[in-house]
């Protein structure tokens, strides 16, 4: 397919601006540029490396096919946005940043519109989901570049789950409560983490909160965190950590869970499918404390249902294009190229489904039909809720999540803060960011 | 030069000739009378020194204070806001745990680092087998990069597979896990473990080289006198150490109350901000939450904080120096 092409006819294919889109989709390959032209783009460790290692073969065939050097750099996702700060402050660094989260709302100044990429790839994949546009639309422009979701799950142990009578995985959070309480008496916890790490923290404690009927603002912004359900919600956590949970997560990061999981410690973890993707990828190197191969024993599950109802908060990655880099151009084009089909199906699959597209075409790939522990991600991205509800996931949402407050007010009751003065303490964060 | 017009005859050549001689002696440019005054040069000579220092510290350092008074959020220069960015952080509940912790840090860290280090130099000082052996391999904390060590102890740390519970559960010391950096207290008490073992060397070494200026004659006519070891420690080796304790002093506050990496590292600031210094809040909320204005106000916070502990400190050496 794209290797048979040569730039001469590839040109030929891309002459008119019309043309030169379906091109580029078809072949998968963009623009010639002039020689020399360099583009930097700048992403997180990937938990599944294969497809790290994917991207970067596909950066030297992008290299090639749009005649200029790509560099994919990558570096620890809490690290991202440092880095993003100090490259716009500095005006220089990477032409292309993953933007996790709604960061693009951060950011917004500092972006270019990357409306035609966005358009290009949602008419050739069947449309985004509908939290593609409040998560990079930014005051009526597209900031980045909607790419993937990774879903985060409850990973957990069939069998530990078995022991104590639960054939399957609780609905509700009243009976995971009961069951991790008996777990956690056989000395194989719930791990959770309640520290400051970008993903598993918001991906766990934002649905929670709204699981009980919680929320930071209402629809015209008005901070409504300190409200009966909030209370509610935090009570409930601090007695379902004390109860059910490894203590020690209250000083975990994205990975603290993964070891702790496959050392066989705790019963059960939110987290991406990377658990169980590293379990598949080194077999005999994990097992459960019966001798069985630790993958055998894993299943995943949505996060349960509070009082409110059942929500999640799958990571979202974006692309975003610097305004301060001398190719944009390029960086549009590489966007395209590596968002269209033939690229995103090889790193896609590379993931085994980790990552989740943000265009519907990726749901009815037929990956998902190969594994049936993995079958929980595939439709993760269509069923999303974002920071800032019932506000807008806006630049103010953006700070709220930057500084950990919604995490910090579950974490200050199970250090053993009253649940009302947390929630306050929340209330009066929340007041100085949206009110000033 | 002319020669002095209107001379004839013998008195006219003397005239001439003394016209002339002047130019036989070489003439100063004015750059090299500017290079004679000593003034001047010794301005020169500084030129590039005041030039690193306004490129390198007060351009910074001025900028930081511009900064700090206006809304510049990333990407956005911002307008001029005066204190409002003070006002905001000193009413932040964040910012005051923060400047508990940082005071707490240092405060605790420095009076373990100075009577560990003093212990230790008192012990090194004395002859023993190994004695430059065991010198070396004290300053290894101080050698290995700070961000390496602290990896190592937050693997110690660990809050579920930390080797000092595992150690201490199989002593029989312990029956459940100590949350090393679970718990809010024993959190702030962990980063201050690690900053002393890594700061403890420094004051080691330097009030070692201290102590091997204090003559012997001393100690061994105050023993002669009767004094006892405490005796003879404080009335001659403490206040013949005290201008270099002083200085040691000086400059572990500086770089404790500065601290960055190893919280950064080790806590993150967690959990739930109970370790917070001041230059990781700033770099919270200045960097990753990218409220340039109050990331700047709160690391300017602590400028006049430690400006004032540096002042005492300096006025105290120089009194001391001058008894």
């Amino acid at each position: 397919m794209a290797g048979t092409l040569d730039r001469r006819s590839f040109l030929k294919v891309t002459g008119t601006t019309t043309a030169g889109l379906a091109g580029i989709l078809a072949s998968g390959r963009a623009p010639a540029y002039a020689q020399g032209q360099k583009l930097h783009v700048v992403r997180w460790v990937d938990f599944v490396p294969a497809a790290d290692e994917a991207l970067k073969k596909q950066a030297v065939e992008a290299g090639k096919a749009l005649g200029a050097e790509i560099t994919v750099e990558t570096i620890n996702a809490n690290d991202l946005q440092p880095r993003i700060t100090a490259a716009i402050s500095s005006s220089s660094g990477a032409d292309i940043f993953l933007l996790q989260h709604n960061l693009a709302h951060l950011y917004e100044k500092s972006l270019v519109d990357v409306g035609d990429v966005v358009d290009a790839i949602g008419k050739e994949q069947g449309g985004y989901y509908p939290a593609a546009e409040g998560l990079a639309k930014v005051n009526g422009v597209w900031r980045a570049a909607p790419h993937v979701v990774v879903a985060g799950m409850i990973a957990y142990r069939k069998s530990l789950f078995d022991e104590v009578g639960a054939k399957e995985f609780p609905k509700t959070w009243q009976a995971y409560r009961e069951v991790g309480k008996k777990l956690k008496a056989k000395g194989f916890p719930v791990g959770q983490t309640a520290g400051h790490t970008f993903g598993d923290a918001p991906a766990f404690w934002y649905p929670f909160m709204w699981a009980f009927g919680g929320k930071e603002v209402e629809r015209d912004g008005k901070v409504a965190i300190n409200s009966k359900e909030m209370v509610e919600s935090v009570k409930f956590a601090a007695a379902w950590y004390k109860e059910a949970v490894d203590e020690g997560g209250l000083a975990w990061d994205d990975s603290n869970n993964n070891r702790a999981f496959l050392s066989g410690t705790i019963c059960a973890t939110l987290n991406g499918a990377s658990i169980y993707i590293e379990s598949l990828r080194n077999k005999e190197k994990y097992k459960t404390d019966t001798g069985a191969l630790m993958h055998t024993d894993i299943q995943h599950a949505p996060l349960p249902a509070g009082p409110a109802g059942a929500y999640a908060y799958h990571t979202p990655f974006n692309h975003g294009v610097m305004s301060y880099s001398k190719n944009q151009k390029l960086a549009k084009d590489f966007l395209k190229w590596w968002y269209g089909k033939p690229q995103m199906e090889v790193w896609f699959t590379a993931q085994k489904g980790f990552a989740q597209g943000l265009t519907k075409t990726w749901e009815s790939h037929p990956m998902w039909q190969q594994d049936p522990v993995m079958l929980p991600f595939r439709d993760a991205a269509s069923k999303l809720r974002l920071f800032g509800y019932a506000g807008p996931a806006n630049a103010k949402a953006s700070e709220v999540y930057s500084k950990y407050i919604i995490t910090d007010t579950y974490a200050k009751a199970i250090q053993g803060m009253s649940a009302e003065e947390s929630v306050k303490w929340a209330e009066g964060e929340l007041r100085k960011i949206y009110v000033g | 030069m002319k020669p002095i017009a209107g001379g004839r005859g013998e008195a006219g050549q003397v005239a001439a000739r003394l016209a002339v001689a002047p130019a036989a002696v070489p003439r100063m440019g004015v750059t090299a009378r500017l290079l004679e005054d000593e003034r001047v040069l010794g301005w020169l000579l500084l030129v590039p020194t005041i030039a690193l220092l306004a490129t390198f510290i007060a351009y910074p350092f001025v900028k930081g204070v511009w900064i700090s008074l206006t809304s510049a959020t990333v990407g956005v220069p911002g307008v001029f806001v005066g204190f409002k960015n003070f006002i905001k952080i000193w009413n932040d509940s964040i910012f005051q745990r923060t400047a508990y912790n940082t005071f707490v840090y240092t405060g605790v860290a420095t009076v373990a680092k100075l009577t560990l280090g003093m212990w230790l130099a008192l012990l090194l000082n004395r002859h023993f087998k190994g004695k430059r052996l065991v010198r070396a391999s004290m300053l290894l904390p101080f050698i290995i990069p700070t961000v390496l060590s602290t990896f190592a102890w937050k693997w110690m740390f660990d809050p579920t597979f930390s080797v000092l519970n595992w150690t201490l559960y199989h002593a029989g010391v312990i029956q459940t896990r100590i949350g090393w950096l679970t718990d809010p207290t024993l959190a702030l008490g962990s980063v201050i473990i690690v900053n002393v073992w890594r700061g403890m060397p420094f004051y080691a070494i330097t009030l070692l080289a201290g102590l091997q200026t204090v003559s012997p004659e001393l100690h061994e006519a105050a023993a002669i006198d009767g004094a006892n070891t405490w005796q003879r420690f404080w009335r001659i080796t403490w206040p013949l150490l005290l201008p270099v304790t002083m200085v040691v002093t000086l400059f572990s506050v500086i770089q404790t109350f500065a601290d960055f990496q190893l919280v950064y590292v080790l806590t993150g600031g967690g959990p739930a901000n109970a370790t917070h210094l001041f230059a990781t809040y700033a770099y919270q909320i200045g960097i990753i939450t990218g409220l340039l204005g109050e990331g700047a106000a709160a690391s300017l916070a602590m400028f006049p904080l430690l400006f004032i502990i540096v002042v005492i400190q300096l006025w105290y050496i120089r009194r001391v120096e001058g008894a």
